[in-house]
């Protein structure tokens, strides 16, 4: 990256271009998500959960390949007390003769069976729990907000937050648009996805943060850019290598964590560039100033003392 | 000197790497299939006459029994297979009766020396590895006749409020309440009362020979309602039952009208599970009866701890546990246990109108519990079992109001700690609306399927290998150092999730893939300082220095904030929420360590303390 080393790309040169592309992206998913919706699975939405008893022990996987052919999309398939009771739970709820096509469907391969029971299945996730998961959700933005806007500024903070509401919007407008099932995996990703976004915004904020104190020339956007120019190589790299992990569970790991996988790579995409074109455009927008940053001389040692960032002192001796 | 750690700081790295050696080794190990036996009842001891019985009976049945032990308060008997496991639950029920609980585990097969240093394997969620399914039947009946009895209770103290005088008031069969007065003055002014005010009621009213009759009966969609709140209300129960038994990512939700699943992952002891989750107990406090009260207005109940002893009481109930907002063991001035307990402001302001006019009177504690109890029964010269559903009710305490009693107050005169800690529990997280019976108990495969599993294992793996492929490539011998912690990081992830005995699924291993990307991303940002320290002229010896510190800060915010929110996640979160934040605040946590101590460590030991020309780290710029 030597060549690139003597003039900075002019990241900060398209922010406006970004601004409205970012913006443009996070009103569609709004949209999307208020037509469309998410197409919620059955951990969230409950279904029907059917019992079969066979005469022979099956192979699961191919109950499971059976019921793709079917056209059958949301269902978990399990072995019930024995390994020739097997359970099928569905996310269709309201067809009242679906118990009878699963059973002709995984009977028409020569596959001798017995439907045992049939029922309907409540939600895994309770009313409460999903409250308390979104208000937890809050409280974490707004946490923060606070040690962010504490460690930093209070201009930074609101630089931490915002990119991971547009990530996160961003991804369920994803999901939205390709009605790709939404399931607790699904939100898993998501969690982590603000943990990774987080992680890359603060990296690049730090390096601002410390650029404003020992630059003493540009204005704002030029030190801005700088620091994106000096952490470009590690935020490609380590987006790279999460990137490689992630692939290799998306083509590799099966079917059942498909979506887990794809909801991780859009994130980790959406956030890296989040946290160069939504956070540091964030910090250009608010109008951060090296008045901001300058740690406040100590008493008694007025003037040139050097304003870095600096560990505390018993974590500098580990 | 720069770049050379302490004796001290080398120790403190091998000894937590060797601690985090011995503690992730147990999951090497796979778990055996066994069945486990505890008493019914927290007070009933598993001893070895017990056990022995046991595995005679599985010996006569033909069962190989692979080794049988006595563990703390209950027993455990390894078997060859799940087959196995299937067939000898129901023998050795049928050897030891009811009063075990014998229930179907996965025991880990840790070796003795290390399980004697406390290590164990991580536990494998639903998904990935199945675990126990219990099927519950809420009993809707008595859900509706509960409700009717708590209204009648609050229509007479009403009616006793506002001076309307009645005879009797009784339930009957079709879901209404029967209040019978002296004359037709009072019924009519119990009739425009009731009206106003409990408007989901029908009213009739009937005479016959000098006797005035009200009729309040409930409306179809009243009973569903009421139905459908028990239902709702047993489910939050249950929810918070299973999170007081610390259960990571536990499956509980509806199935049709009036059942509840409840699936545990890697639960080691099912029988205690069985036990807080089956153990339906409710309260109810009642006035002891006075001498002259009408028969009909009162039951007997006999004393849970002295079946001998009985009590006349009211059957008017004052209050139930489903006002108990919260409930703790604690211990007398005679050091004896009690549980104190705290109501809401309902069963607060219930408690206080009950107990203002009875001082000096006795107050009953009624402990109710309902049971399945299996029979067998010969039908037409077969062999059946057959469920019977039991309620227990017994007096656990009688006691002297000294004065009115408000929102706290304690009951005293229970037998053990054991019993005052699981009364505590059961109180505190919740009382069901209605009684519950299990009608079902299997174990389940995982949810995901083996062929997933495997898939999703391996790729795991591919991605960590072509992570370190990468890793060496670009940054060379600084690659393979960052590898080696990378690797060591994974190992000490292990190890505290098992330490810990959280619980590995599908949403945990987000975290860690996410907690892989991060610990690459402290070297990653160590590594760049370096070379930009290089390639600003510094020499070798003070570029790595300063990069770790430089660095530091960037890793040491970063890391922090996201520890603050999976911390948050944790705390309020549930189930795979919950998941995903312990994998990641641990992985955070080992993170920090390997990336910025352990790494630090091997690069002093290759580079510290001596003259170096260049650094092995990628790129042009390291030959500066």
């Amino acid at each position: 990256m030597s060549e690139v080393e003597k003039k900075p790309i002019d990241f900060m040169g398209i922010r406006k271009v970004a601004s409205v592309v970012s913006i443009a992206l996070v009103i569609a998913a709004v949209a999307l998500l208020a037509i469309r919706g998410l197409n919620l699975g059955l951990d969230f939405t409950g279904g029907t959960s059917v019992e079969f008893e066979y005469q022979q022990a099956p192979e699961l996987d191919e109950v499971r390949a059976t019921l793709y052919e079917a056209g059958y999309e949301q269902f978990v398939v399990q072995n019930f007390g024995s390994d020739t009771s097997v359970l099928v739970r569905m996310a269709e709820s309201e067809n009242d003769k679906l118990a009878v096509e699963v059973t002709e469907a995984l009977s028409a391969g020569g596959a001798e069976l017995q439907l045992v029971s049939s029922e309907f299945v409540g939600s895994q996730v309770g009313e409460q729990l999903k409250e308390d998961s979104g208000l937890g959700m809050l409280i974490a933005l707004a946490v923060v907000l606070i040690y962010v806007g504490m460690r930093f500024q209070f201009k930074f903070g609101i630089a931490a937050v915002v990119p991971l509401a547009h990530d996160v919007i961003i991804v369920l407008g994803v999901f939205s648009l390709f009605q790709w099932t939404f399931d607790l995996s699904v939100l898993a990703a998501l969690l982590a996805v603000i943990g990774y976004s987080l992680n890359d915004t603060i990296v690049v904020a730090d390096r601002i943060r410390e650029n404003f104190r020992k630059m003493r020339e540009g204005d704002s956007e030029h030190i801005i850019n700088e620091s994106i120019h000096q952490t470009i190589s590690r935020t490609l790299n380590t987006s790279g290598t999460t990137l490689v992990v992630l692939l290799a569970l998306y083509f590799l790991g099966g079917e059942a964590i498909n979506n887990f996988a794809v909801a991780l790579i859009i994130g980790v995409v959406v956030g890296t560039y989040s946290s160069i074109y939504v956070a540091a455009n964030m910090l250009v927008a608010l109008g951060v100033a090296r008045e901001d940053l300058i740690v406040p001389p100590k008493e008694g040692l007025v003037g040139q003392e050097e304003e870095e960032e600096q560990p505390p002192e018993w974590l500098n001796r580990m | 000197m720069l770049n050379k750690y302490p004796l001290w700081k080398n120790l403190v790295i091998v000894i937590a790497l060797v601690i985090g050696f011995i503690y992730a080794l147990p999951n090497v190990f796979p778990d055996d299939y066994a069945v486990q036996i505890t008493g019914a009842r927290s007070s009933t001891e598993v001893n070895q006459r017990i056990l022995e019985r046991a595995v005679d009976a599985l010996e006569a049945k033909g069962i190989a029994v692979k080794e049988s032990e006595l563990q703390d308060r209950d027993a455990l008997i390894r078997l060859n297979d799940a087959e196995s496991q299937l067939r000898a639950r129901p023998v050795v029920q049928d050897a030891l009766g009811r009063d075990y609980l014998v229930a179907l585990n996965m025991a880990p097969s840790t070796p003795e020396w290390l399980k004697s240093l406390g290590a164990g394997p991580m536990k494998l969620g639903l998904d990935l590895r199945g675990g126990v399914h219990f099927l519950l039947e809420v009993d809707m009946e008595t859900a509706v006749e509960q409700r009717l009895e708590a209204i009648s209770s609050q229509i007479k103290r009403e009616l006793r409020e506002e001076r309307v005088r009645y005879r009797g008031g009784d339930l009957e069969g079709d879901n209404s309440i029967v209040l019978t007065f002296r004359d037709e003055e009072s019924r009519s002014e119990a009739f425009s009362l009731i009206r106003d005010q409990y408007n989901q009621f029908l009213l009739d009213e009937e005479s016959e020979e000098g006797e005035y009759r009200l009729v309040l009966t409930i409306s179809e969609a009243e009973v569903k309602s009421i139905q459908d709140y028990a239902l709702q209300q047993n489910l939050t129960t249950i929810r918070n039952r299973v999170n007081e038994l610390g259960v990571a990512e536990p499956l509980v939700q509806r199935q049709g009208a009036d059942r509840i699943i409840v699936e545990l992952p890697g639960v080691q002891d099912t029988a205690a599970a069985k036990r807080v989750l089956g153990a339906t107990a409710n309260l109810e406090f009642r006035l002891e009866a006075r001498q002259d009260a009408p028969a009909a207005t009162t039951e007997t109940y006999e004393f849970r701890d002295n079946p001998n002893r009985e009590a006349r009481l009211e059957r008017d109930i004052i209050a139930t546990g489903d006002n108990v907002s919260n409930a703790q063991q604690a211990f007398d001035e005679n050091g004896q246990p009690q549980v104190n307990i705290t109501m809401d402001s309902v069963g607060g302001d219930l408690m206080n109108r009950a107990t203002r006019n009875a001082i000096g009177r006795r107050m009953a504690v009624l402990f109710i519990e309902y049971r399945t109890e299996t029979e067998e029964v010969v039908v037409d010269g077969e062999t059946r079992t057959v469920d019977n559903r039991v309620v227990e009710k017994g007096i656990i305490s009688l006691a002297t109001v000294q004065s009115a009693l408000g929102s706290s107050f304690r009951i005293t005169g229970l037998d053990s700690i054991p019993e005052a800690s699981e009364l505590a529990l059961l109180l505190r997280a919740g009382a069901l609306a209605a009684p519950m019976y299990f009608v079902q108990e299997r174990t389940i495969g995982p949810s995901l399927g083996q062929k997933n599993i495997d898939a999703g294992m391996m790729s795991v793996l591919l991605g960590f290998v072509l992570v370190l492929c990468y890793m060496v490539v670009y940054y060379r011998g600084f690659g393979m150092i960052a590898n080696v912690a990378l690797t060591l990081n994974l190992m000490l992830l292990i190890a505290c999730m098992s330490i810990l005995s959280a619980t590995l699924t599908l949403p945990g291993i987000a975290g860690i893939v996410l907690t892989v990307g991060m610990a690459v991303d402290a070297n990653v940002l160590i590594f760049e300082r370096i070379k930009e320290e290089l390639k600003a002229g510094a020499p070798p010896q003070l570029a790595i220095n300063s990069g770790y510190s430089r660095a530091f800060v960037s890793i040491f915010d970063a890391n922090i904030t996201t520890l603050l929110v999976a911390v948050i996640l944790f705390a309020m979160g549930s189930g795979p929420v919950k998941g995903f934040a312990v994998t990641l605040s641990i992985g955070i946590l080992t993170s920090m360590f390997s990336g910025l101590m352990v790494s630090r460590s091997i690069v002093n030991l290759v580079y510290g303390g001596r003259k170096v020309e260049k650094l092995s780290i990628g790129g042009k710029l390291a030959n500066v």
